[in-house]
């Protein structure tokens, strides 16, 4: 029992810190009024880029570092066209979904001789060390250090959102740009910055998978993590802590997944992984209910316009 | 200057610069990754257009990602994002296989059967999503992935079933031939057949050497249908006016709650039809076990946006779109650049259809160089400008316009 009890919390853990980093850029671009469904996209380019710099520099402090730099690239396009061209910032975002894997696919081919993944790279430590509590159960709750690191940023997103200036003046843009504007926040500036900073924690999202659960990029390393991702901003209504409620939520049905897969219950393995997805529907209707947006999420903002 | 100006206007104008930009990139692209761009593209025409049987594929190609793009394209014309057209589209095919494996009626019967049992397994998931958003407030984004994720189990686990499981594969069994919509399938195969095709070297290559079948046809139909629905009917009003300002919509009388189900079941049959047809049309005729999204639904967000989230420029659209993607093969082989440089092709070209604010806002940036604020603020009489008043007046609503809707 506590045996499965401690695998439960690990498997959840493991499972949902590549989400929060995502959702969390959800929320922050969203929260400043710009739709981002390129998370996936984004998450993409930083699982390559941090397996290939951890690959290149032996570092993946480093290397988690570069996947945030090289989100937040990704991330000034979606900027560029739907904050300073006012493009639609669905579209804008479906465009970097196509285009990030086929850069993370082109530059893993070109860096590794046509192979499309990365050898094995070194990892992000875990917490308490490589070898604590090596041989018992409770080994399992030495988590990735990513995982803390998830948490810790959710609680500084918070914080920056709800108690500091430039967080109010963020949701402010999100939700009346134009009011916004007329006391002098420069709208632009703060939903590029939010653009950027979205990128960036979608890009340590895509490392935290590369550098910290399977050590490697592979074709499939960000498969729908970015939708879940996205998924969960919205369940968590548009807020950090909800959004990481959410994550945990769906990492805990695919746990549990993981853990009925492995007992003797006769259900079979495919509608036992519809679980975490059906979990989450009904999660929806029973608990959460109507969800409210950003009043601006998604809306170009053109200077002059009511 | 005029002219170029109202050019620039046009959407068509967006969608040429898009594309145009999307071979530079790649092209760009290509030369720093070493590869001569020029026969790159020469074998990715080549291998799109090259021959009678390419140019088959390629509309075969284009059958699923049409009407995948026709429903995303309807949705958002109703304010709705259906990024669940994947997994409607595999709802499709998993009702297809189901009825075209139990049941066995005669070649018309049967053929409906599959094609109406499909587009309804869409429908129905379709106005699910529907359902929660209407009635729960859930977001159609949230239960759009979601749906996609369990479609995708749901085909595996169809898949794998004792019924259905073809022994040794990991596909299921085959529809019976009777539901089979290719062109001609049994006559092209005969000795009659064949004999009159060896006339015909082209018609033979096409018949023989690739699966052309019907669906894209019924696709165009489609999506001509789904713009006239939109645009003309009292219905395509309703689902219109919901989209674009639900509480003015609800305000004129209109059942908000029954458009947005219905915007989403009419949705989702298209994806589900473009499930059938690829069951129906295509060889293996069956649905596999599928480890990751296949994309359909996916390319048909790309299509629809291409578009311009008009229903009847998919049909461009996604010619377009399967040309490059099965071109693209052609360049890996002939060229051994990594395939991929397509997606990155197809990338650029959407985010360049993202911002069909540009062109305009260059003809606006013209304008405003040769008509100075002060002067506009005067007189319009005595303007010397040759933009008239009601042009800029036009251009403002415009862009209000585009930034509420902005397909």
């Amino acid at each position: 029992m506590l045996n499965n009890a401690i695998l439960l919390v690990s498997i959840t853990l493991m499972y949902s810190t590549p989400l929060v980093f995502g959702a969390l850029g959800g929320v922050i671009s969203e929260r400043s009024g710009v739709v981002n469904i390129g998370i996936e996209g984004m998450m993409v380019i930083g699982a390559i880029s941090a397996a290939a710099a951890s690959y290149f520099t032996q570092n993946p402090w480093l290397a988690f570092l570069i996947a945030g730099l090289c989100g937040a690239a990704v991330a000034a396009l979606h900027a560029i066209a739907s904050v300073t061209f006012s493009a639609n910032q669905t579209v804008s975002g479906v465009a970097i979904n196509l285009l990030a894997p086929g850069i993370a696919l082109f530059a893993c081919r070109s860096m590794f001789d046509g192979a499309a993944m990365t050898p094995i790279v070194p990892k992000l430590p875990k917490i308490f060390g490589a070898n604590a509590f090596a041989g018992t159960i409770w080994a399992n709750l030495n988590m990735n250090v990513s995982t803390v690191i998830a948490l810790a940023l959710t609680i500084a997103l918070w914080f920056v959102l709800y108690k500091t200036k430039w967080g109010l003046r963020v949701r402010a843009v999100g939700e009346h740009p134009a009011a916004a504007d007329t006391l002098g926040i420069n709208v632009y500036r703060t939903r590029f910055i939010c653009v950027l900073v979205s990128g960036m924690l979608a890009g340590f999202g895509g490392a935290a998978m590369t550098t910290a659960i399977i050590s490697q990029f592979t074709q499939t390393a960000i498969s729908g993590h970015g939708f879940i991702a996205l998924a969960a901003v919205i369940f968590g209504k548009w807020t950090p802590q909800g959004a990481y409620r959410a994550c945990l939520l769906f990492g805990c049905t695919q746990a549990l997944v993981v853990l009925l897969g492995g007992g003797a219950i006769v259900v079979p393995s495919q509608i036992l992984a519809m679980l975490p997805y059906i979990m989450t529907i009904i999660v929806l209707v029973l608990f959460v209910g109507r969800s409210v947006a950003p009043r601006a999420d998604g809306v170009p903002y053109i200077k002059g316009s009511r | 200057m005029n002219a170029f100006i109202k050019f620039l206007r046009k959407p068509l104008a967006s969608a040429i610069v898009a594309i145009a930009v999307g071979f530079a990139v790649a092209a760009i692209v290509l030369a720093i990754a070493g590869f001569a761009p020029g026969p790159s593209f020469a074998a990715l025409f080549q291998g799109a257009l090259g021959r009678p049987k390419y140019i088959a594929n390629v509309i075969i190609k284009a059958t699923p990602i049409l009407l995948t793009g026709v429903a995303v394209a309807f949705a958002y014309k109703t304010g709705l994002f259906n990024i669940g057209a994947e997994g409607q589209y595999i709802a499709g095919t998993i009702a297809a296989t189901i009825v075209g494996v139990v049941f066995d009626f005669p070649a018309p019967i049967q053929i409906l059967l599959v094609i109406v049992s499909g587009a309804l397994a869409g429908a129905l998931l379709g106005a699910f999503i529907g359902f929660l958003k209407a009635r729960f407030g859930i977001h159609e984004v949230i239960t759009s992935i979601m749906t996609n994720w369990i479609m995708l189990y749901l085909c595996n686990f169809v898949v794998s079933t004792d019924t259905f499981h073809k022994a040794n594969s990991t596909s299921a069994i085959p529809i019976n031939p009777s539901g089979y919509t290719m062109v001609l399938p049994n006559w092209k195969r005969s000795e009659a057949g064949i004999e009159f095709l060896n006339g015909i070297p082209w018609l033979k290559e096409v018949l023989l050497k690739t699966d052309l079948n019907f669906g894209f046809l019924i696709a165009v139909a489609v999506a001509i249908l789904a713009g006239i629905l939109l645009a003309r009917t009292e219905l395509g009003y309703e689902l219109r006016a919901v989209g674009h300002n639900k509480d003015a919509a609800r305000f004129a009388g209109i059942n908000v709650e029954k458009n947005i189900i219905l915007a989403m079941l009419i949705s989702g049959t298209f994806c589900g039809l473009a499930g059938v047809l690829n069951i129906t049309g295509i060889s293996p005729h069956t649905i596999t076990t599928i480890a990751a999204m296949e994309g359909y639904g996916f390319n048909g967000l790309s299509v629809a946006f291409i578009a311009g989230c008009s229903t009847v420029g998919c049909i461009p659209a996604s010619l377009l779109f399967a040309g490059l993607i099965y071109g693209g093969m052609t360049v890996q082989e002939v060229m051994g650049a990594p395939s991929e440089i397509i997606n990155i092709m197809i990338g650029t070209i959407v985010f360049f259809t993202a911002l069909p604010g540009v062109t305009p806002l260059l003809a606006a940036w013209i304008e405003r160089r040769k008509a100075p604020p002060e002067e506009l603020a005067t007189s319009h009489v005595e303007a010397r400008h040759d933009a008239p008043a009601g042009d800029g007046a036009g251009h403002d609503a415009s862009a209000k316009g585009g930034e509420e809707q902005p397909c």
